[in-house]
């Protein structure tokens, strides 16, 4: 069962993601993103860490996206003007040195093995919620400062009068 | 569960098509959705390692991941519009001013 | 008491050491800016008090060496005739692991000659020096210079090891070049300059040479040790014969540019730019018996070598005879005396080379008095005759230049070889020697007596033309005719009186003399083969009947110069005219220095500009502009990397990514 679920998701981001990198406007790849990062939250969830899909589908999709969604149209370039996009050697070359990079990754996950799973529980708010706030206090603090700081990036870089 | 593996070689696809479309495409929009792709496939190499071990290490460190994959997004998103203000475009190759 | 001087034995290169730093500082400060203000403002020079100064300074230092050196050979002599060497050691100069060379110097016999006359002769000759350069601007600078050489060419001859004597060489050298080139603004003059120095360097090359080569094989440069180390290395088999040969061959190219040899005597008659005194001193007194001195000093090592005896007798004998013709052609009266000088340090060379090498440095000795005597002369006439030089415009000096006229007539009769003066005794003991001595044959012989008779020839054509006959001088001069002042002539009468008893230190048993030099000199030349004490004593009537040969010959040279020059005054001409090309040959020298430009100066002129423009600018240059443009290629190429485009530079990370990992699993 998990493993046909994984097989549909895990087309789907494939799929999604393909279509991002390859339409002409962005707004056809936002949207395509979006359902990229759905089917990567379902797997989250297939993979019990239920936490990480909530804030997937919260974060990511319904914050990030939803910016870029408005700078696109903040920006609005006109069909015409969108950037002329030409199958260069340098682009093929590009997707050929990704393919082998995805190759010598499969083979680098084959050759090192992974120790035995335990069943223990990883990914549920409590167990989460308990790293975050212990283990890793001072990384979640010092996240928030860098939060502070992109937003002032943000307003002050986006702004037309400083 | 399954054995992560199958997993891995996801997060690798992902990965290496959100390489694609930052060397590849010359729209700053997509070059930056792009790299939100390789972001997550590296999140779903965390996630399916960390569920195996049963350490929730793997969740904080996607967590941490999401947290400045948004902020860099942001910024970046920032960044261009003050660009586009400035040269009028979007097309990465006209954005060239430290070359030879 | 006596013997306590000779710790005072670095005073004899001190003293005119001390002149050279006293004068000098005068130059520098007084002079110099004198002669430099004038030059600016021109007018007449401000009689300088410096002068006065520098005119006692500069003979003094040298007259008090010679004090010095006097009683030193005194003390010297004090002592039994075994252990006449006495060393002094001033400082360790170099100390280089199991070598070591110190500043030290050395007097024995042989020294004690050469310090004599260096100091002797140099004393007289500065002295003359005041009156002659009185007129000069740049008075001090003479004396500097003169002084200078006098210190290093008696460094060179005091020294106790090669490389000391190399240090004097190279000094003497220099000064050399400083002196002929002293009126540098004449062209010729500086000319002549270059030309000496750089033909010398040829033959420092060879000395150079010997020197390593003898280092390399005794492992040390010091005389005594040197010298002490033949019989053991020639045992083992270390000093062989052709090594001995090669050091020999390489130290006598070096004495042939000193002295004036043939190949490289050119330089020699060119140095009479310089002034008078400095060719007395220098190129006839002492400088150019460097040469002499160091075969003389390296005497058991020519002993070695045949070949080596050989070569120097004969390039000896031949420079003799052949520089003898060129002089009875000549009509500048320095240029005479320049070509008898290399005729006369040939007759040295050749005693050498037969093994006679007390009648060598006996020769020099006398040689120094009156070849000396002869040049101050000549610069007598010359500054009674307001700078002429040219033999064809003097005549009938006799009695307007008394003392002069006196005093060269007894050195001409002196380098003729007239019985009884000084010239006679050692040029005849040279004749005998080599025909007599086992290392010498009748050739040599033969050309030496031939060659006396043609010197005798052109020095009485010397004599009879300056002194005697009409008057051929131009109207101008003639009115200011006058005697030299006392600072000129006393010298030369002193000069005068050593060229007529030098010789009696000299006389050989077959005259009924008792050889004194020889005795002084044999502890020096003590593996010396000719001595007059071998196994068979040579019949007395053969060496009368060859001395007799050798006067008469003499006599036949002087009655025929009487005869050309005094007698049918015509005749020389219509002989020229009768052989022109032979005449055009002799008169030019042989065009030696025609030849030597063509073959060897041009030659390399040629490879000079070769290598500069082909080697140089073509090649290096380009080497070097090749390199640059290379990297400026390779920079214009590579920057293109650079574009610009943020995807290009992904894919490069990309590309590095890949290639590591790949790399990682590859291994």
């Amino acid at each position: 069962m998990e493993r046909i679920l994984f097989v549909i998701f895990g087309a789907i981001a494939v799929g999604g993601a393909i279509l991002v990198v390859t339409r002409k406007h962005p707004m056809s790849s936002a949207l395509y993103l979006i359902l990229t990062l759905f089917a990567v939250a379902a797997l989250f969830a297939l993979r019990q860490a239920h936490f990480l899909a909530a804030i997937q589908v919260i974060v990511y999709a319904g914050a990030v996206v939803v910016l870029f969604i408005f700078v696109i149209m903040l920006v609005n370039v006109p069909e015409n003007k969108l950037p002329v996009e030409r199958a260069t050697a340098l682009r093929l070359l590009g997707v050929v040195a990704a393919g082998l990079f995805i190759l010598e990754g499969a083979v680098l996950a084959r050759r090192f093995l992974l120790p035995a799973g335990s069943g223990a529980d990883a990914g549920s708010v409590q167990a989460v919620g308990k790293a975050l706030f212990t283990d890793y206090l001072l990384a979640f603090e010092i996240t928030s400062v860098l939060l502070l700081a992109a937003v002032i990036g943000a307003i002050t870089l986006a702004k037309k009068k400083i | 569960m399954m054995e992560p593996s199958a997993y891995l070689l996801l997060s690798g696809i992902l990965f290496g098509i959100g390489v694609v479309g930052v060397v590849a495409r010359k729209n700053v929009l997509i070059i930056l959705m792009s790299v939100e792709i390789m972001l997550n496939g590296v999140n779903v190499a965390f996630i399916a390692v960390g569920s195996h071990l049963g350490d929730p290490t793997g969740s904080v460190f996607a967590f941490m991941v999401m947290t400045v994959a948004a902020a860099e997004a942001a910024v970046g998103l920032a960044i261009l519009i003050a660009i586009y203000r400035l040269k009028e475009t979007i097309d990465v190759t006209e954005l060239s001013v430290l070359k030879w | 008491m006596v013997s306590g001087i000779l710790d005072f034995l670095w005073l004899v290169p001190a003293l005119p050491l001390l002149g050279v730093i006293l004068n000098g500082a005068i130059a520098l400060f007084s002079e110099r800016p004198l002669l430099l203000a004038e030059a600016a403002h021109g007018g007449h020079p401000a009689p300088a008090p410096y002068r006065k100064l520098v005119a006692f300074i500069g003979p003094a230092v040298v007259g008090a060496a010679f004090v010095v050196s006097l009683l030193s050979v005194i003390a010297l002599a004090a002592r039994s005739p075994h252990d006449r060497l006495f060393v002094q050691v001033l400082f360790p100069w170099i100390q280089a692991g199991g070598f070591s060379a110190p500043a030290a110097l050395q007097l024995d016999p042989l020294s004690s000659v050469m310090i004599l006359v260096v100091t002797g002769v140099g004393f007289l000759i500065h002295v003359y020096s005041v009156g002659y350069m009185s007129h000069e601007k740049a008075f001090a600078r003479y004396f500097v210079y003169l002084n200078l050489f006098t210190f290093t060419m008696l460094t060179l001859v005091l020294g106790s090891n090669y490389l000391v004597m190399f240090v004097g060489w190279e000094g003497v050298g220099l000064c050399s070049y400083l002196l002929i080139g002293y009126w540098y603004e004449k062209k010729s003059a500086s000319d002549a300059g270059k030309k000496a120095f750089i033909v010398n360097r040829i033959g420092d090359f060879g000395f150079i040479l010997g020197l390593f080569l003898l280092f390399w094989t005794f492992g040390t440069v010091d005389y005594t040790e040197v010298f002490a180390k033949i019989p053991l290395l020639s045992a083992s088999g270390v000093l062989t014969t052709e090594i001995a040969t090669a050091i020999t061959l390489l130290f006598f190219l070096g004495a042939t540019g000193k002295s004036a040899q043939i190949p490289l005597y050119v330089w020699l008659p060119d140095a009479m730019e310089g002034p008078t005194p400095v060719s007395a001193l220098i190129h006839a007194a002492t400088m150019v018996t460097a040469g002499v001195y160091m075969v003389a000093r390296s005497n058991a090592l020519y002993l070695l070598s045949p070949v080596s005896m050989g070569v120097v007798a004969v390039v000896g004998a031949a420079t003799a005879i052949f520089s003898a013709t060129i002089g009875i052609t000549q009509n500048d009266i320095k240029r005479v005396l320049a070509y008898s000088t290399v005729s006369q340090l040939g007759y040295m060379f050749l005693a050498c080379g037969v093994g006679a090498f007390t009648a060598g440095i006996f020769h020099l000795m006398t040689h120094a008095f009156f070849k000396a005597l002869l040049f101050l002369g000549s610069g007598s006439v010359i500054h009674a005759l307001s700078g002429e030089q040219d033999m064809r415009k003097m005549g009938s000096l006799k009695k307007h230049l008394p003392i002069t006229f006196t005093t060269m007539f007894i050195a001409t009769l002196a380098i003729a070889g007239i019985p009884g003066l000084s010239g006679f005794f050692s040029k005849d003991e040279i004749l005998w020697k080599a025909f007599s001595s086992p290392h010498g044959n009748i050739v040599l012989w033969a050309i030496g007596a031939l060659a006396a008779g043609v010197t005798a020839f052109y020095m009485f054509r010397l004599v009879f033309l300056t002194f005697f006959g009409a008057s051929r001088m131009e109207p101008q001069v003639e009115k200011h005719v006058h005697e030299s002042p006392g600072s000129m002539t006393v010298p030369l009468m002193f000069l005068a009186v050593f060229s007529v008893i030098g010789g009696w230190v000299g006389i050989p048993e077959v005259l009924g003399g008792h050889n004194y030099f020889e005795e002084w000199l044999a502890p020096v030349f003590a593996q010396g083969a000719a001595g007059s004490h071998g196994a068979a004593h040579p019949p007395v009537a053969l060496e009368l009947g060859l001395m007799a040969g050798s006067v008469l010959v003499a006599l036949c040279g002087i009655g025929l110069a009487y005869y050309l020059y005094r007698v049918r005054t015509e005749k020389p001409k219509k002989i020229a005219e009768t052989v022109p090309v032979l005449y055009d040959v002799v008169y030019n020298k042989y065009y030696v220095d025609e030849i030597y430009d063509v073959v060897i100066v041009r030659r390399i002129v040629d490879g000079s500009v070769w290598l500069w423009k082909t080697f140089d600018a073509a090649f290096i240059d380009g080497i070097v502009n090749g390199v640059a443009s290379l990297v400026r290629g390779a920079g214009d190429r590579l920057r293109r990397v650079q574009t610009g485009v943020v995807g290009n530079y992904a894919f490069s990370l990309l590309l590095g990514a890949v290639l590591i990992v790949g790399y990682i699993l590859a291994r």
